[in-house]
C-alpha cells in the first residue's frame, strides 16, 4: 500500500486529507476544514481502477443511497392509492376487480403490478440495494474514521487549528493556575483531558461518532431476519377454522397438537350494560353495533405416544386458555390468534317419520350435519337411510342436485324410509322448506323437527423463528440511534505557540450546546473564548 | 368528570392562544441579555395551559379507563399537547420566543381541528384492548410532534430569507405552505358554522354496490353523491354529482375547506397588499439564522428516534400481537414507513452532503406535510386498518 508521510513524522495512508496524528492539510483544503470523516483516507476517494472499485464507489455514495431511500420512498406511496391485492376481498379476481372498483386507473394499476407491489421483484431489489449501500457505506467510512480518532496527537498542526469552526489566537501570560482551573472544569464536565507540552486536547462523547454504524448494524441484521423468511421452515403461517366441541389437529405443528374449541364468545356493547361514559358514543353508533370481546376458549392437547395410521391419536392435556384479540395462546414457539368467526352454524337437524295422512310420528333421528350416519334405526321396523347427503345443496347446470362446499350452510338429504307397510322403503329428498318425491307419492315424510347450531372460530397459527433476531436488529438499531442523535463527540484544543495561546473547538453536531459549554469553560480565565469563523460569512 | 375534563381542554386551548399573543408582544421588545418579561409570561402561560391538557388528558383516562388516543379526536389533540409540550423543552434549551409564536398557533390548529370529529369517550373495540395503545400511540404521537418543531422552525427560517422583492417558484410554495394551514383555520370555521347553524341535509343516494342508502350532509352540498336525491326541504341541491367511488361528503367538505381557505386568503392579501410570508417577515428579521437551523436540525435528531420507536418499533410488537403479523402493508404502515425513509433521507442529506440552512428548512417543511398527510388522509381517505370510524 502506498503511503503518504507527514511532516510530523506520521504515516498516513493514501488519500488522506488530513494528517490523522496532527492535522495538517495534506491537500489543497478550504478556509474552513470539513471535519465529517476526520479528512480520513476513504476507499472510495482513492481507488478507482478495477470494477470492484466502481461497484464499491457507487455504492458508498451517500448520495445513491439517499436516492435508493427516495425511490423506495415513493414506490411504497404509490401502493397506498388502491388497496393491496392482501386486502382486497378473497372471492373476486383481481384483473377484474381493480377495473371494476377504479376504473382505467385500476386496470393500469392491476397491470403494471402495484397490486402487489411489495411483493414484487424491483421492490425487494430496492431493499436490497438499500441493504448492500448500508453496508458499503458503513464500511467505507468506518475504518479510516476509527485509524484517524485513534491516532490523533495532542499537540495539532497549526494549520488545523486555526482551519477549524470555533478558534481564537491570543497572547496570554503563562498562569499555572489558570491552566488547572480550565483543566478541572473540563474534568468536571466530563471531558478526557490528555496533555502534552502545556498543550490539551479535551474530548467526550467519541462514542457517538459510532452511533450512526451501530445503527447500520442493527438495520442489516433487521434485513438478514425478514430475508429469513423465505427460508422453508423458519416460520409458519396456517390458519384453521374449529367449531365448538371439536377437537382438531392444529396445522403446521406436524401433528404433535390438537386443539379443542370449547366454546367461542362474540359480545358487543349494550347501551344497558356499559358505563355512563360510553353512553352518547353507543347512541351514535347504536347499541349493539360495536364488537367488544371475540373469545375462543380452547384447550390445547399434545399428542403423546407413536403416530400409527388409522388409529385415533392420544391426547395429553397441556392446558385450558382463553384466546382473545390481543391475547393468543403460545406454547412451544407457537402462537394461535383469534382472527375470525361464524356465528349459528348447523350443527344438526332432526326429524319425525311421521305419517303424511294422520301426522302420527314414529320416532326423531337426528342427523349430524359434518358426520351424518348411514341408517337410522327406529325401532319396530321403522328405520331411515340416508342415501346422498348435500350440505351446501344447489341445483348444478345439469338440473342436479350438488354441493358447493362441506360446510353445512343450506343442507338437504336423500332419504330412504322403512316401514313394516313399505318393506322396499320410499325415497324423499328432502332440503329446506322444500321435499321432492321422486319416485311417487310416499305414505310417510320425514318432517323437519329441530336444529341445532354452534359458533366457529377461526385462529391463526404462527411459529417465527426470525422474530428474535429481528429484536435483536431493532434493539441494536435504536442503540446506534440514540448513540448517535443524544449524545455529540466534542474536542477542546488549546495550545500554546511561543507566547500565544491558540483555542481550538469542534464536534460533530449541536454547536449551539458546544458554546454554552465553552463559555462556562473558559469565563473567568485567561483564555480566549473561541469565535464562530462560520458566522463571518453570513 | 367527562364534564370536568373537556373544560380542561378549553381552558388549556384559550390559554394557548392568550400564550401566542404574550410570544407576539415579546417580537417588539428589543432584547439585550437573557429572556424579556413577554416571553417569560408566555412560557409561563403555555406550562399552564399543557397542564390544564395534561388534565383533560388524565381525566378522560379515568373517565373512560383506557388511555384517551383511541379515535381520531383524541389522538390529535394528544398530538397537539406533545407539540406544545415538545415546544416547551425545545424552548428551555434555546430560549426563542419566536419559536411560541409560530409553534403555539400550529398546535392550536391541530387541536381544533381535531375538535370537529366525534368527541365522545367511546368503548375499545377488541383489536384497541391492550396496553400497547398507550404506549404505542402516545410514543408515535409524542416523535411525530418533536419533528413538527422542525417544521415551525424550517417556516421561521423561509419566511426570513426567501427573497421577497420578487415573485419566484420559492415564494410560491411558501404562500402555498401558508395557505394550507389557513385553509385548516377555514375548515374549523366552516365545520363549527354549519354546526351551530344546526345545518342538515339527508340525501338518498346508490353505493359503488348498487345498493341504496342515506347520507347526511352536515354543510351544503357543493357536490352530491352518486344519484342523490335531496330528501331534506329547504337545502341547497348539489351543482354536481360524485361517481360512486368518491365519498362525496367529505370531497365536498375538502371543497368547502379549501374555497373558505382561499377566501380568507384573499382577504388577508387584500389587507396586507402583499405577500402573507412578506407580511410576515418583519416579525423574524431579527431572528439568528443559524440558530433557527439548528433548532429544525435539533428537533428532527431527538424526534426521529423517538417516532422510530413509537411509530415502527412498538408498532409492530404490538402488530404482531394483535393482528398475528408484525407488518402487514396497510397503508397507515406504509405511511409511518415513509415518514421514517423521508426523515432518514433528511439527515444523511444533511450530514454527509451538507444540506443546511433553507435546504434543510424545506425538506423539514415536507416532511411536516408527509405526517400531515399521514394523519388527515391516510385515516380519512385511503380506508384500512388503522381507519377511524368517525367521520
Amino acid at each position: 500500500m502506498e503511503q503518504v508521510k507527514c511532516e510530523c513524522g506520521h504515516v498516513n495512508p493514501i488519500g488522506t486529507v488530513l494528517c490523522e496524528a496532527c492535522g495538517k492539510p495534506l491537500e489543497e483544503v478550504p478556509a474552513l476544514l470539513d471535519m465529517r470523516y476526520e479528512g480520513s483516507a476513504r476507499r472510495s476517494q482513492t481507488y478507482n481502477k478495477t470494477i470492484i472499485d466502481k461497484i464499491w464507489n457507487f455504492f458508498s455514495s451517500v448520495k445513491v443511497g439517499v436516492w435508493l431511500i427516495v425511490i423506495t420512498l415513493v414506490a411504497s406511496a404509490i401502493g397506498t392509492i388502491y388497496p393491496q391485492q392482501m386486502y382486497i376481498p378473497p372471492t373476486v379476481s383481481p384483473s377484474e376487480y381493480y377495473e371494476q372498483q377504479y376504473g382505467l386507473l385500476g386496470k393500469w394499476y392491476y397491470a403494471l403490478g402495484f397490486h402487489d407491489l411489495y411483493s414484487s421483484w424491483w421492490y425487494m431489489l430496492l431493499i436490497a440495494l438499500i441493504g448492500v449501500s448500508l453496508v458499503i457505506c458503513s464500511l467505507d467510512r468506518v475504518v479510516p474514521l476509527y485509524r484517524a480518532l485513534n491516532n490523533q496527537r495532542v499537540t495539532r498542526n497549526e494549520q488545523f487549528l486555526q482551519r477549524q469552526r470555533l478558534f481564537s489566537r491570543a497572547k496570554v501570560e503563562h498562569d499555572e493556575t489558570a491552566f488547572r482551573n480550565v483543566v478541572d472544569k473540563l474534568t468536571k464536565r466530563g471531558y478526557r483531558v490528555r496533555e502534552e507540552n502545556g498543550n490539551i486536547l479535551a474530548e467526550k462523547g467519541r462514542f457517538s461518532r459510532w452511533g450512526p454504524y451501530v445503527n447500520h448494524i442493527g438495520l442489516i441484521i433487521f434485513l438478514i431476519g425478514a430475508m429469513l423468511r423465505f427460508v422453508p421452515g423458519m416460520y409458519v403461517d396456517e390458519s384453521m377454522w374449529i367449531r365448538e366441541g371439536e377437537i382438531k389437529e392444529i396445522p403446521g405443528t406436524n401433528g404433535k397438537y390438537f386443539l379443542e374449541n370449547k366454546k367461542f364468545i362474540f359480545e358487543v356493547y349494550e347501551k344497558e350494560k356499559e358505563k355512563e361514559a360510553f353512553q352518547a358514543a353507543i347512541d351514535r353508533l347504536g347499541s349493539g353495533m360495536m364488537a367488544k370481546n371475540y373469545q375462543t376458549d380452547v384447550v390445547l392437547y399434545e399428542r403423546v405416544g407413536p403416530v400409527v395410521a388409522g388409529e385415533e391419536p392420544k391426547l395429553k392435556k397441556i392446558k385450558s386458555f382463553p384466546i382473545r384479540v390481543n391475547e393468543p395462546l403460545k406454547h412451544d414457539h407457537y402462537a394461535l390468534y383469534q382472527v375470525d368467526f361464524k356465528l349459528d352454524e348447523l350443527k344438526s337437524m332432526s326429524f319425525h317419520f311421521t305419517d303424511k295422512e294422520t301426522n302420527k310420528s314414529f320416532g326423531t333421528i337426528t342427523v349430524d350435519l359434518i358426520q351424518p350416519e348411514k341408517e337410522y334405526d327406529l325401532g319396530n321396523g321403522y328405520k331411515v337411510q340416508l342415501l346422498s347427503y348435500f350440505p351446501d345443496f344447489y341445483f348444478d347446470e345439469n338440473g342436479n342436485p350438488n354441493t358447493r362446499s362441506k360446510v353445512p350452510n343450506n343442507p338437504a338429504f336423500v332419504f330412504k324410509m322403512f316401514a313394516p307397510d313399505r318393506p322396499k322403503g320410499e325415497v324423499s329428498f328432502t332440503a329446506i322448506r322444500q321435499t321432492i318425491e321422486p319416485l311417487g307419492n310416499n305414505k310417510y315424510k320425514m318432517a323437519f323437527a329441530n336444529i341445532e347450531t354452534r359458533n366457529v372460530s377461526a385462529l391463526t397459527v404462527r411459529r417465527d423463528f426470525t422474530l428474535w433476531i429481528l429484536g435483536v436488529g431493532g434493539a441494536i438499531f435504536m442503540i446506534g440511534l440514540i448513540q448517535g442523535m443524544y449524545w455529540n463527540h466534542r474536542r477542546i484544543w488549546i495550545q500554546r505557540m511561543d507566547d500565544e495561546v491558540l483555542v481550538a473547538a469542534h464536534t460533530n453536531k449541536n454547536w449551539f450546546g458546544l458554546k454554552k459549554e465553552l463559555e462556562g469553560i473558559f469565563n473567568d480565565t485567561p483564555f480566549v473564548m473561541p469565535i464562530d469563523q462560520a458566522d463571518k460569512r453570513s | 368528570m367527562v364534564q370536568l375534563s373537556s373544560t380542561l381542554l378549553y381552558v388549556a386551548f384559550v390559554l394557548y392562544l392568550v400564550a401566542t399573543l404574550f410570544f407576539g408582544g415579546a417580537i417588539r421588545v428589543k432584547k439585550k441579555e437573557g429572556v424579556d418579561r413577554w416571553a417569560t409570561i408566555g412560557i409561563f402561560v403555555t406550562i399552564i395551559g399543557f397542564v390544564a391538557q395534561l388534565g383533560y388528558f388524565i381525566t378522560r383516562w379515568i373517565a373512560a379507563g383506557h388511555a384517551p388516543v383511541s379515535n381520531l379526536f383524541e389522538f390529535t389533540t394528544f398530538f397537539g399537547m406533545m407539540i406544545v409540550g415538545a415546544f416547551i423543552v425545545i424552548y428551555f434549551i434555546y430560549k426563542t420566543s419566536l419559536l411560541g409564536l409560530f409553534t403555539l398557533p400550529i398546535a392550536i390548529l391541530v387541536i381544533a381541528y381535531a375538535s370537529m370529529f366525534p368527541r365522545e369517550i367511546s368503548p375499545l373495540i377488541p383489536a384497541l384492548q391492550s396496553d400497547w395503545l398507550h404506549i404505542h400511540v402516545t410514543t408515535a404521537a409524542a416523535g411525530e410532534a418533536i419533528l413538527a418543531i422542525s417544521f415551525a422552525a424550517g417556516l421561521i427560517y423561509l419566511i426570513r430569507v426567501v427573497d421577497q422583492s420578487k415573485p419566484s417558484k420559492r415564494t410560491f410554495w411558501l404562500e402555498f405552505v401558508l395557505f394550507f394551514l389557513i385553509s385548516t383555520l377555514g375548515f374549523v370555521i366552516v365545520t363549527t358554522s354549519f354546526r351551530v347553524a344546526g345545518y342538515e341535509a339527508t340525501f338518498e343516494w346508490i353505493d359503488k354496490n348498487g345498493k341504496q342508502d342515506e347520507m347526511v350532509y352536515h354543510m351544503p352540498a357543493l357536490v352530491g353523491p352518486h344519484e342523490g336525491v335531496l330528501k331534506t326541504e329547504e337545502r341547497m341541491k348539489p351543482l354536481v354529482d360524485m361517481p360512486a367511488i368518491i365519498n362525496a361528503r367529505k370531497l365536498n367538505t375538502v371543497i368547502w375547506s379549501l374555497f373558505s381557505g382561499l377566501a380568507l386568503y384573499g382577504l388577508l392579501r387584500l389587507l396586507l397588499r402583499k405577500r402573507i410570508a412578506a407580511a410576515l417577515q418583519p416579525i423574524v428579521k431579527n431572528v439568528n439564522l443559524d440558530l433557527v437551523d439548528e433548532i429544525g436540525y435539533r428537533s428532527v435528531a431527538i424526534g426521529f428516534p423517538v417516532f422510530t420507536l413509537g411509530a415502527l418499533i412498538f408498532a409492530m410488537i404490538w402488530a404482531q400481537i394483535a393482528w398475528t403479523r408484525f407488518w402487514g402493508w396497510d397503508p397507515k404502515e406504509v405511511w409511518a414507513l415513509i415518514t421514517w425513509l423521508f426523515y432518514a433521507a433528511f439527515l444523511h442529506l444533511r450530514l454527509s452532503k451538507g444540506w443546511h440552512g433553507e435546504r434543510s428548512a424545506w425538506l423539514a417543511v415536507i416532511g411536516f406535510a408527509i405526517i400531515m398527510f399521514n394523519l388527515v388522509a391516510v385515516n380519512l381517505v385511503i380506508a384500512g386498518l388503522h381507519s377511524y370510524a368517525g367521520s
